[in-house]
């Protein structure tokens, strides 16, 4: 038997070996990159979702990067959410919001009881925006760049621990 | 005090192993008389790991709240059989049975190894010991079954309801049997290379042991397929997922030794080869223990997943694997190959084989740890699935599958019998089959028309061996290669029956409505509540039909309690030709209710075919060991006592 043979085996287990402590050394990142990230916003119009405040369409996505959030007033994580999302607004980020399946009695509750970081809300009876987002749940936030383009989309709640990422992430839409 | 026992029984096991460990270097070193101790020494260990398992599934039976691993994975409202298997059905209690199979295999081979020479024995007890050390360190330090808690808790978590059924209180120890017997083989052949006696005589010694190994692993991935078929509600039979792979690939490696075997028991050739394979079969154990444990790949059987055990094994393996690998490159040039083969005889044959097998065991380990890889190197995430394996180690298995019914017909050394001439019924079989499936099916796929084609020539081809003699006269080996052979046939035909023709209806129903799939008419009649030991349900009642009268199934969704959590229970019926397979989904809110209803023709054949090649397994051994009670062994003795 050549040298070369009687060696190949070690040299395999060795590589597996590497493989898998690396592997081990750096935990998997089990985040998945959306598919949407680079694309364009679906063209939409949403009624306004509460009186007094402005109704929501895709053409009002532009001059500067906004964050698109889908919440709802019976969504218990929102309620933590749109706070972090008022010191972002405070940070001057601009801020959209997308009612799912609503009540605009509800949202009005909701914006008083919490506070109010959104421009506008559009109201989302359907879910038909939510479904043509891609997204799966309330609630979840995208970053929309000048363009109308999605740069990013963040599935839950936004904690004050992401606030860097999204702040980031807007940096980036610029 | 049951538990401290167990513990007790576990350090002292692993001070003895220590010591074997110790007795093989001395032996090795300066003679063998130090080793007479070893075989006692082995079986005692043996005794205590088993006594320590006894007494883990003693605390599982009695619900004992104050054993940590009791009360995570038990409950006191659970069925006696749940209770009993949640002992090997968690992280701990797998890793203490797998040990307890090491070390109880272990005894055994120091008991009854009459073939071997003494000092090849020595050197593989000591071996063995090595292994059953790590492992030992594996559970004092990292995985500690007895932990107790004090307070004792008032109530358990409960078990995985999807591990609460009776394929998995058999499925794990089963496939853990066929794991860590190849432990012996591995042992062996390092004692073989230590000792440089690579012969047919180890050979003989080293058969039965991957012979049991080898069914016990097959019982276990028919049983696995099979559970998976119907717990999971998603009525396939093999997902290629890494975990079921990890129990395919010692499999693979296995089957390739069990064949080399013989070439080297009955050739002496083969030799590094054969070592070779028997190392590498026992590492994919180990493989496919790690990747199961450390939780490296995703996969659906996400449990038990812990860095720090991950990084424990890892090591395990690297050291054992490499150590054997490296004894290997430093030995294996000593080995002297016999005779070369003829082009065309049954060592070519099996050659043939064994090349096949390990391309294709190549090629499922490439697939399984390819995502790894390629992270490794480019951050790129991707996974690999059932396109890549069946497009790949489709074909490959077909054409070994055709070439099993080849194999057996060449005679040892040197063509001598006219073996084209004797295959011309089967080519025949295979065409008709091929102009059956043309005229019945002409959209069929190329695979399972293969698939068809060639299990036809298999099942008359592999009968062949029997033919012209009298069968009951055939040693029992023979009988065992035959049964195996085709029950591969068999199995073939259920997949590509399977592939060919099932029929899905994935719809909504509401009561009173009918849906259609393949010859049948499913009536949804109803939705009513149903109720077990620890489980409430709803349940649909169909009515099935296909001309003559009505057959009636129950699919469920169970709601577990402790913990909570949610199954479906697929109600199947099995027919002479096949299985008609439903699930019962979500409602909808319009009264309607989601059904997922399968026919699957021919598919039990799968299974069937899987018991069948166990069946093979079990009575070739049976045959080497009646052998060996008829010829008794001398040379042993005489080395012994001389």
């Amino acid at each position: 038997m050549s040298r070369v043979t009687r060696f190949a085996p070690l040299i395999l287990l060795l590589l597996v070996i590497a493989a898998l402590v690396w592997r081990l050394a750096t935990p998997a990142n089990s985040d998945v990159p959306s598919k949407l990230e680079g694309q364009s916003l679906p063209a939409f119009a949403l009624p306004a979702a509460v009186p007094g405040k402005p109704p929501l369409s895709s053409g009002d996505f532009k001059g500067q990067p906004r964050l698109l959030n889908v919440f709802a007033s019976w969504c218990v994580p929102c309620i933590t959410e749109v706070k972090v999302l008022g010191e972002l607004k405070a940070r001057g980020v601009a801020i959209e919001g997308v009612a799912v399946r609503d009540r605009p009695a509800d949202i009005a509750y909701f914006l008083a009881n919490n506070g109010d970081p959104y421009e506008r809300i559009g109201s989302d009876p359907q879910s038909s925006l939510q479904i043509a987002l891609g997204s799966s749940g309330v609630p979840e936030t995208f970053v929309i760049d000048a363009k109308g383009v999605i740069r990013y989309q963040h599935i839950g709640p936004i904690e004050a621990k992401d606030v860097p990422l999204i702040l980031q992430k807007l940096e980036q839409a610029r | 005090m049951i538990a401290e026992a167990g513990l007790a029984a576990l350090w002292l096991a692993a001070g003895l192993a220590a010591l074997q460990l110790f007795l093989m270097i001395v032996a090795l070193r300066s003679g063998i008389a130090v080793a007479r101790a070893m075989r006692g020494i082995a079986v005692v260990q043996g005794a205590l790991t088993l006594g320590a398992f006894a007494m883990l599934l003693l605390v599982f039976a009695r619900t004992d709240l104050s054993v940590a691993l009791v009360f995570e994975n038990s409950h006191s409202a659970k069925p006696f059989i749940y209770k009993v298997a949640g002992a090997w059905g968690n992280h701990e209690g797998s890793m203490l049975l797998w040990v307890t199979v090491l070390a109880a295999a272990g005894a055994f081979v120091a008991r009854l190894s009459r073939r071997t020479s003494e000092k090849t024995l020595v050197a593989a007890l000591g071996a063995q010991a090595a292994l059953a050390l790590g492992f030992y360190a594996f559970l004092l330090i990292a995985s500690n079954p007895f932990a107790r808690l004090d307070p004792a808790p008032l109530e358990g978590r409960g078990l995985n309801p999807l591990l609460q059924d009776p394929g998995l209180a058999f499925h794990p120890p089963t496939l853990y049997f066929g794991y860590v017997g190849l432990s012996v083989a591995f042992s062996l052949a390092v004692g073989a290379l230590l000792t440089g006696q690579v012969d047919s005589r180890l050979a003989r010694a080293m058969r039965p042991w991957v012979l049991a190994a080898w069914i016990f692993l097959t019982l276990g991935i028919t049983a696995g397929s099979y559970w998976a078929y119907y717990e999971l509600g998603w009525g396939g039979y093999w997902f290629w997922d890494p975990v079921e792979n990890a129990s395919l690939m010692p499999w693979l490696a296995a089957t390739a030794l069990l064949h080399s075997i013989n070439v080297l028991a009955a050739r002496g050739a083969l030799k590094a080869w054969t070592m070779m394979l028997a190392v590498i079969a026992f590492s994919m154990s180990m493989v496919g223990t790690f990747l199961v444990r450390s939780g490296v790949l995703t996969s659906v059987h996400a449990f038990a997943i812990d860095p720090q055990r991950g990084t424990f094994l890892l090591a395990l393996l690297a050291i054992y694997v490499g150590a054997a690998f490296v004894l290997f490159a430093w030995r294996g040039a000593a080995l002297k190959e016999g005779a070369p083969f003829e082009l065309v005889s049954r060592e070519s044959g099996l050659v043939l084989n064994n090349l096949l097998l390990s391309v294709i065991l190549g090629v499922v380990f490439v697939g399984t740890l390819y995502p790894l890889f390629v992270e490794a190197v480019s951050g790129e995430k991707l996974s690999v699935g059932a396109p890549y394996f069946n497009a790949v180690a489709g074909p490959l298995a077909l054409i070994l599958a055709a070439l099993v019914g080849l194999g057996p017909l060449l005679s040892w050394r040197r063509k001598s019998r006219p073996v084209l001439r004797r295959l011309t019924v089967p080519a025949l079989i295979a065409a008709t089959m091929l102009v059956i499936s043309v005229i019945v099916a002409p959209a069929m796929g190329i695979l399972p028309r293969l698939g068809l084609m060639v299990a036809a020539f298999l099942a008359v081809a592999s009968i062949l061996p029997l033919v012209g003699r009298n069968p009951f006269r055939a040693p029992l080996a023979t009988w065992g290669m035959v049964v195996a052979h085709f029950g591969i046939a068999v199995s073939l035909a259920g997949m590509a029956a399977n592939g060919a023709f099932t029929a899905e209806t994935l719809s909504v129903a509401r009561p009173g409505e009918t849906l259609r799939v393949g010859p049948w008419l499913v009536q949804l009649e109803g939705v009513v509540p149903g109720a077990g030991q620890n489980w409430t349900a709803i349940a649909a009642q169909l009515r099935a039909t296909r001309g003559q009268g009505p057959v009636m199934l129950e699919p469920q969704t169970r709601y577990f309690s402790n913990p909570v959590m949610e199954t479906n229970e697929a109600a199947i019926r099995t027919f002479w030709n096949g299985q008609l397979y439903t699930v019962l989904g979500k409602p909808d809110r319009a009264g309607g209710w989601q059904l997922r209803l399968w026919w699957k023709p021919f598919v039990t054949l799968i299974w069937a075919g899987g018991a069948l090649i166990a069946l093979g397994g079990a009575l070739a051994l049976l045959g080497r060991l009646r052998l060996r009670r008829r010829r008794p062994p001398t040379e042993w003795r005489q080395e012994r006592y001389a």
